[in-house]
């Protein structure tokens, strides 16, 4: 026996030992503090620039005008019949739009040298469409004056946003000195003003003159039906395959080999997805192009292995001991599966399947090569299959396709869609997130 | 009282008439090459408690779970040999082994409730296999069953609780009954007391006693006395062999092999 010897040392006083390891775990933390500290800078880097430059598209200028709805221009019979009326065009409408604006300058009491046509041309192109919509909707409105709110054009938005100045106007001939004094007057007076633009989130994409009238709607609509198509593919695909994988398949070299390759297909660039969509359901399979059918195909393909991972995770993690539970009351494995292990399982199936559709959302590359963008200014689809079938666009896809186009005005709308995409994608981690909290680990 | 003693000799009558409810001849159990199980031969009495004992590792669970085919769900185990229930060949090709665990029932060494109810953990035998036509013949089940896992007084008002809410005794009770609900003929128990107090452990060894009454009961355990106090008899298994299986008090009084001696005394283990 060795007599253990007191080393003698106070409990008070650190040795050198311990000093250097205090020092390596303070620093440790430093490293730690510091990641986190980058991380977080590069996020309010991100969200800052995102909110300031896409607020703006939220908002929107509007000049209020009481436009007399002449019968004598509108409906020469005056007998309201529709067909009649839908031929006149909007340029039909146009003269009426520009009677409406001299009356607002004068009573305004505004002077200015500006012909009526110049002061029209304050209007967006999409105001007398608006109009014309407006009287077809309602024929009987033909012979009132109504007083209506026009979009402007985008040149007069940007005055107001800070985007235009006068300064930069020099060469830009779609506007003049002019027109921008007597936009400050009806700014004066209260008739134009900027104000929160529903449109911007219900409306449909509007062609390149007129960017003011654009809106994420339609598209919001393709990415909804894409993922409607995601969701009925890959959930029930995707758990079934794994549920056969955990629970019934041997374990030999062939589910080997399966369990490889979807993890290899969990990394396979989403492009090439693309173009394997544009060979087999376009070139091959001749569905419609740019249909949300076919974007949410591929994407199907891609949100699979992301969908098959995370349930066979969520299918490992339950106990074994509950499997040996049910078998052993007699419960047949399939008995065992449905009852016990996928209610179990279930919270983590479904955050998932969140998350893989929060992916899918987000995608972009695929949807290039299958023509799902481009100019879509359809309206809202009437329907399933029509939301299925028709040319369509989807939200990142508008994006891309906004940041694109040459007009600053376009620009600000890309960064206003990424708002509306981010919120959506934010709302749905916290959906899969607040389910996992909800429901974690009840045995 | 008078009756007790007339069904225990019925009993008597009857296990010399069928001297063996399950009868095991030469299994031999394979966990991929190891071997676990070694030409095993018993022969288990009906409305008797066999207790296994033997050391860690040396095959008992194995060998338990032989009887209602468990080890099914191993991938790498193989199980070699015959295994007769009422004298049917339960790994015959005809046979489901679902059917089979419904009537060889089985208590894990760790409690494992279902994460439902206490009602839904002991309904949920009687509903897959249909033993009850209404929720009236269902009520009356389980309500049976705990009474005989001797838990009914303590949960009677709490049915609709979840069963991982009781105690670790609480929750191995509410498994037997959960294995009793089912009326099988033959229950297996792994290490059903190796998570319970004293208390709890007496409870449930008294519930085996009762268990013999209508059920051929075996149950592995690491405790001498218990086997002593519970089984009638005993089986000692050694690295994977049946060393001796007899009368529980003969074993324990007079072993005939060196190697139960020196474990029943504590000198191997
Ligand atoms: N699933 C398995 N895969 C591979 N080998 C196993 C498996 N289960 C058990 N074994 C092996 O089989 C042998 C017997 O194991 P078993 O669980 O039957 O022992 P036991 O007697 O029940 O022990 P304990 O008293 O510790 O529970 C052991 O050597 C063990 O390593
Ligand atoms: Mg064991």
């Amino acid at each position: 026996m060795t007599d253990i010897t007191p080393s003698g040392a106070s409990l008070l006083v650190q040795d050198a030992r311990t000093q250097k390891r205090n020092r390596a775990e303070a620093r440790f933390k430093m490293y730690g503090l510091a990641a986190i500290a980058v991380g977080l800078l590069m996020l309010v880097i991100l969200l800052t620039t995102i909110i300031s430059r896409g607020t703006g598209a939220f908002q929107q200028t509007y000049v209020t005008l009481e436009v007399p709805l002449l019968e004598a221009k509108l409906d020469k019979k005056g007998n309201r019949d529709l067909a009649d009326i839908k031929k006149v065009s909007t340029f039909g409408y146009a003269p009426l739009m520009k009677a409406a604006f001299e009356e607002k300058v004068a009573a305004a009491g505004i002077e200015t040298s500006l012909k009526s046509k110049q002061m029209a041309a304050l209007l967006s192109k999409d105001a007398a469409a608006t109009l014309r919509n407006y009287v077809l909707q309602d024929v009987d409105v033909i012979g009132q004056t109504i007083e209506f709110e026009f979009l402007t054009n985008s040149r007069v938005d940007g005055y107001l946003k800070g985007r235009v100045s006068r300064d930069s106007m020099a060469n830009d001939k779609s506007i003049n000195a002019a027109q921008l004094d007597l936009v400050d007057a009806l700014i004066a007076d209260g008739s134009l003003r900027k104000r929160f633009n529903l449109d911007f989130i219900t409306g449909a994409d509007a062609s390149d003159q007129r960017p003011e009238a654009a809106g994420m709607g339609v598209a919001m609509i393709g990415s909804f039906f894409m993922m409607l198509v995601v969701l009925a593919l890959a959930l029930p695909i995707g758990v079934a395959a794994s549920i056969y994988l955990e629970e019934f398949a041997p374990k030999n070299w062939i589910t080997d080999i399966i369990e490889v390759n979807i993890s290899n297909l969990a990394a396979v660039p989403s492009i090439v997805f693309g173009i394997l969509g544009l060979a087999v359901f376009i070139n091959y399979m001749h569905l419609p192009n740019s249909a949300p059918l076919v974007g949410g195909l591929v994407l199907t393909l891609m949100t699979l292995p992301t969908i098959i991972i995370s349930t066979r995770a969520s299918l490992k993690s339950v106990p074994p001991s509950i499997r040996d539970a049910a078998l052993g009351v007699g419960a047949s494995k399939m008995q065992s599966v449905f009852h016990h292990v996928l209610p179990l399982a279930a919270p983590g199936i479904l955050t998932g399947t969140i998350i893989g559709l929060a992916q899918a959302l987000g995608e972009t590359a695929p949807l290039l090569l299958i023509g799902m963008v481009g100019f879509i200014a359809s309206n809202p689809p009437d329907g399933i299959t029509s939301g299925l079938m028709d040319p369509n666009s989807a939200m990142p896809a508008q994006i891309y396709e906004w940041a694109k186009r040459a007009d600053p005005a376009f620009y600000e709308r890309a960064w206003g869609g990424i708002i509306i995409l981010l919120v959506f994608l934010i709302t749905m981690n916290a959906i899969a997130v607040l389910l996992r909290r909800r429901f974690e680990r009840r045995w | 009282m008078r009756d007790n003693i007339i069904s225990e000799k019925d009993v008597m009558q009857n296990q010399t008439a069928h001297p063996a409810k399950i009868a095991a001849r030469n299994v031999q159990v394979y966990y991929g090459d190891t071997h676990a199980i070694k030409d095993v031969n018993v022969d288990i009495e009906a409305n008797t408690v066999t207790a296994f004992i033997g050391p860690s590792g040396c095959g008992k669970s194995t060998f338990l779970r032989c009887i209602n085919r468990m080890n099914d769900t191993i991938d790498v185990c193989r199980v070699e040999g015959d295994i007769r229930i009422d004298g049917e060949d339960i790994y015959d090709r005809k046979v489901d082994p679902v059917q089979l665990r419904a009537k060889v029932g089985m208590v894990f060494q760790k409690p494992n409730p279902f994460p439902k109810s206490i009602y839904d953990n002991v309904a949920y035998g009687p509903r897959i296999h249909g033993l009850a036509r209404n929720k009236a013949e269902l009520d009356d089940i389980v309500e049976k069953a705990l009474r005989r896992g001797a838990i009914w007084n303590e949960v009677k008002d709490r049915l609709h609780a979840p069963g991982t809410g009781l105690s670790g005794g609480q929750q191995q009770r509410l498994c037997i009954a959960r294995a009793v609900a089912t009326e099988p003929e033959v229950l297996l128990m792994d290490e059903p007391c190796s998570a319970l107090d004293p208390i709890a452990t007496a409870q449930v060894e008294e519930l085996i006693d009762e268990l013999r009454q209508s059920y051929s009961v075996v149950i592995v355990t690491h405790s001498m006395q218990q086997a002593a106090r519970v089984s009638q008899k005993t089986a000692f298994f050694h690295l994977g062999n049946l060393v001796e299986f007899g009368e529980t008090d003969k074993i324990f009084t007079a072993p005939e092999d060196p190697r139960t001696e020196s474990y029943i005394t504590g000198r191997i283990g």
